[in-house]
């Protein structure tokens, strides 16, 4: 409710206030999005010591100790290979936060590109662009997963490609309707006044103001990848057994669901709680990066 | 003294989807150097656009445009990058005038950093100076826009468009979104500029106290056309345009004993969209005639003052 | 307390406070003042001095949280609108007190035709059929100026002074006693500005409206206010008739303000500004809020508040410093 002169009377010497800290100040005082953010830290950590955390190597077979229910040794139960299931799904976290992440960073960036070049030449750049990301949008995101993987073939680097493209679109439009926001602000005008040049206009002035709102996108975007890497696992393409992708999991044991719930049931709890967390944290940010917010 | 910026039949059209947008037509004036040219008018009169395209924000549509004596209508891209920064704008908004992720030294420094003749540190140092001209505490150099209040951010905007010793500024309204308290701050710092870097300045406003307070020439628009022009106490003096007249008459009083004779005008402002031809303010004016339906001329009614008006003799009985 | 029963309006001892992330911010300590029927009070100051919050006091809309009305009482008629319920409030809202805002462009509903706005406006408070409120709508769009035939437009269609002049229509339409103004013509052209008040003093006569008009223009009070009050830092540092304020100053801020305005009947070779910016609400100056920035400040001004003076009949300021030359 601060009127809009500002109203500080001579304030002390500013000291340097790093964006950075001010918004995680703000993130931390929302609950939800503190909650997402540790569940993220610990999934991260949890692929990262892998090795120290697992009780057995993901792919260790034992024939003789196949679908097993959930127990003393192997707390999560045994696959229908004998493999301990923890141990698959701390594995698997790798695979699963890693195609989340790398996909979602790969397509926002092309996104992002797109979109600043959109918003900020219009004209007939705008109007090619935008149509290009109309064909690509025209196309249902699963759907055009898995054509791009039926194309490509399994393995990560593809599917990483596959997951990511679909992506690209959300990326595209929010950084061009951002950029929009701020189009027509004198201080892009001043810029060129300077004789900054357009590269140095888009790079120092547009991007820095207008990626907030693509940002939340992408946090919330990696939920969606990871449920989609699962979905193409479980139907065969993508990552493929024996790597432990938790989707790939419940794919191998959909034929058990009846007998060895804890199969599917696992795997599908840590796919829920990590798309839950970044959706927190998705929330969150959006809500931390909005300057107009007040607590 | 010869005009520091002179411009001829200047035109600037935009096209927009109903049709022809006539922002500025055919206007021709000269600044002097150390002069302030004050462009005074209301919505829609291409004041802004005016400024925007004396300075190649914006590309003209036809008509010329000199600086220092030399035609710089097409500038190449050398000459634009020494025009840029010998001309320079300051912006209304205080708000939107600044990159909200550059401190207060990163604004200022920016031009110096591009031009290529200071290293970062001399940058740094030039900012310093800089700040101290234009009244800004050191102590805020690294504060954000958002920290400052209106005035504070208008004096970096100011420091900005001074980093490389312009000799010309166009001022856009630079005192309009001030508090009335900071806005003689900010207007006796213009001034005390002025008089400090012999700087010539492009004045436009809204505000009719204003320009006549820092004015040396007025020249006042309508839809885009320069209908009246002369010396600055002169237009107050003899307003002999129509326009003008009631624009002036218009402005509310603080002498309360004195009630102006207010010309109260009807009507709207007609869009500068498609005109018809023949004067713009045709349709309000209480003085039409059937020869205002021709296109008017600039005509020199009293010494050194034009008016563009077919009946303006008439009207004032001279 | 009671009030005093010859005023239409008489606001006693107002404090409003906002509450932000832990900080007070006191945007209103202490108005006073009181205005009678069919006449106009100007209220005057600068961004931040707290005039819209007295105004949206008055009308019991200001945002709760974050805002409260710590202390005071606002009679209308001899009633105390902050003891009322909301009930009953709204029966007064829109009918016997209306408020124009200050930005005509996001005032209006942009996907409703204007007349249809005025219309339910009228209808809300009266019990007539939709005809009836239809052509009562119609009245009041001619009344301001906008012929008829532009009842079915949309907001969009209209240039930035029609639409203020739809709000005031709506503003009007059902006949209020009080009007509250807040700076209806500053986002206006000057020519338009003229227009729009010429409208509203010719209306303020033929439906004897009584209004509060708030600005930081001294040109508009004077024009259209026969008393004043002069607000800084959410108090009346000075307050009179129109005469004896634009004749008579007395406050350092408002001589300071007059001094540093360029006007076109005198010629001043340089502004006279007043020195530092508007204080903090978050963190006023004890003692007199105008201390920082005042040319005459004694060490005096630094202690306890400072109470509003009759130097004059009928003319009040707060300034200790004054109010001793006066005497």
């Amino acid at each position: 409710m601060l009127n809009p002169s500002g109203m500080a009377a001579t304030p002390g010497t500013i000291k340097k206030q790093n964006q950075f800290s001010v918004v995680l100040r703000r993130l931390s005082k929302n609950s939800s999005a503190m909650i997402g953010l540790i569940v993220v830290i610990i999934l991260v950590l949890m692929a990262i010591f892998a090795p120290l955390i697992a009780p057995y190597p993901y792919d260790k077979q034992n024939l003789l100790n196949t679908r097993k229910p959930p127990s003393a040794e192997h707390i999560m139960g045994t696959d229908e290979l004998g493999r301990d299931i923890f141990s698959r799904i701390v594995y698997g976290s790798r695979y699963s936060l890693s195609i989340g992440f790398l996909a979602v960073l790969f397509s926002n960036l092309i996104g992002m590109t797109l979109g600043a070049l959109a918003g900020y030449f219009g004209g007939i750049t705008d109007d090619i662009i935008m149509r290009l990301i109309d064909i690509i949008q025209s196309i249902p995101g699963i759907l055009l997963a898995i054509a791009i993987s039926v194309v490509l073939g399994p393995g990560f680097i593809n599917t990483l490609i596959a997951l990511g493209f679909g992506a690209i679109t959300m990326a595209c439009r929010l950084m061009r309707a951002s950029v929009l926001g701020i189009r027509h602000q004198e201080f892009l005008e001043a810029a060129v006044s300077n004789n900054a040049s357009t590269f140095r206009i888009i790079t120092r002035h547009v991007v820095p103001n207008s990626f907030a709102p693509v940002l939340v996108g992408a946090t919330m975007s990696i939920g969606n990848v990871i449920m989609s890497a699962a979905m193409l696992s479980f139907i065969g393409l993508g990552i493929q057994p024996p790597t432990p992708e938790w989707g790939a999991m419940i794919s191998g044991g959909r034929a058990l669901i009846r007998s060895c719930p804890w199969m599917v049931t696992f795997p599908g709890i840590f796919i829920m709680l990590t798309v839950l967390a970044f959706n927190m944290l998705g929330d969150g940010l959006r809500d931390a990066l909005d300057p107009k917010l007040k607590k | 003294m010869s005009a520091l910026v002179e411009v001829k039949n200047l035109k600037k059209y935009f096209e927009v989807p109903r049709g022809m947008l006539h922002a500025v037509d055919d206007v021709s004036f000269k600044i002097e150097s150390g002069q302030t040219m004050g462009i005074v008018g209301e919505s829609g009169c291409g004041k802004s656009t005016l400024g925007r395209v004396i300075i190649h924000l914006l590309d003209s549509t036809d008509g010329q445009i000199f600086f220092e004596g030399k035609d710089i209508t097409r500038a190449s891209r050398r000459q634009l990058r020494k025009l840029r920064e010998d001309m320079k704008i300051i912006f209304q908004d205080p708000y939107a005038s600044l990159n909200p992720r550059f401190t207060v030294e990163q604004t200022i420094m920016e031009p110096l950093l591009i031009s290529g003749k200071f290293s970062h540190k001399a940058s740094s140092e030039e900012a310093e100076r800089l700040m101290d001209m234009v009244g800004i505490d050191q102590r805020l150099r690294l504060a954000y826009p958002h920290e400052l209040d209106g005035g504070r951010r208008q004096r970096v905007g100011i420091a900005r468009a001074l980093a490389l010793n312009p000799k010309f500024i166009v001022c856009d309204e630079p005192v309009s979104a001030l508090d009335v308290s900071i806005q003689a701050q900010v207007l006796n710092l213009l001034q005390d500029l002025q008089d400090q870097h012999q700087l010539t300045y492009m004045f436009v406003t809204h505000d009719l106290s204003v320009v006549r307070h820092i004015s040396d020439h007025i020249c006042v628009m309508y839809l885009g056309v320069l209908v009246e022009t002369c010396e600055s106490k002169e237009l107050f003096r003899h307003p002999l345009h129509p326009y003008t007249q009631a624009l002036i008459s218009a402005v509310p009083t603080i002498d309360i004993h004195h009630k102006r004779e207010r010309v109260i005008l009807q009507g709207e402002i007609s869009s500068p969209i498609n005109p018809k031809p023949g004067c713009r303010f045709r349709k309000r004016c209480i003085y039409k005639a059937p020869e205002c339906y021709q296109a008017q001329e600039l005509v020199e009614i009293l010494p050194q003052h034009f008016v563009a008006c077919c009946r303006a003799k008439e009207i004032n009985h001279l | 307390m009671t009030a005093n029963l010859n005023s239409f309006l008489e606001i006693k001892d107002l404090v409003v406070e906002y509450t932000s992330e832990g900080s007070v911010i006191h945007a209103v300590n202490g108005v006073s003042f009181s205005l009678e029927r069919g006449k106009t009070f100007g209220l005057v100051g600068e961004t931040g001095a707290g005039k819209t919050s007295i105004a949206k006091a008055i009308l019991r809309i200001l945002p709760d949280p974050p805002a409260k009305i710590k202390n005071g009482q606002i009679f209308l008629e001899g009633e105390d609108l902050l003891k009322i319920d909301e009930k009953n409030m709204r029966k007064i809202r829109g009918r016997k007190i209306s408020m124009i805002f200050q930005d005509p462009m996001t005032a209006l509903n942009p996907i409703m035709k204007v007349g249809k706005q005025i219309e339910e406006v009228i209808k809300l408070h009266n019990t007539i059929s939709s005809k009836q409120a239809r052509e009562e709508a119609g009245k009041m769009l001619e009344l301001v100026g906008i012929p008829g035939e532009r009842f079915n437009d949309y907001p969009h269609q209209f240039s930035g002074g029609m639409k203020q002049r739809v709000i005031i229509a709506m503003a009007l339409a059902c006949n209020p006693e009080l009007l509250l103004a807040d700076e209806p013509t500053t986002a206006l052209d000057v020519t338009i500005q003229a227009q729009v008040l010429e409208m509203i003093n010719k209306l303020k006569q033929e439906l004897g409206t009584s209004m509060i008009m708030i600005s930081h223009n001294l040109g508009v009070v004077a024009d259209i206010c026969d008393d004043l009050a002069v607000v800084y830092a959410g108090e009346v540092v000075e307050m009179g008739s129109k005469a004896a304020i634009f004749d008579r100053a007395a406050h350092p801020y408002t001589t300071g303000l007059f001094a540093a305005v360029p006007t076109l009947e005198e010629e001043k070779d340089r502004l006279a500004p007043i020195s530092g910016l508007p204080p903090d609400p978050s963190n006023l100056p004890l003692g007199c809020h105008f201390y920082p920035r005042c040319p005459i400040a004694g060490e005096e001004c630094k202690l306890g508040k400072i109470p509003l003076i009759e130097i004059e009949a009928g003319h009040f300021c707060r300034c200790i410093k004054i109010a001793a030359m006066e005497s």
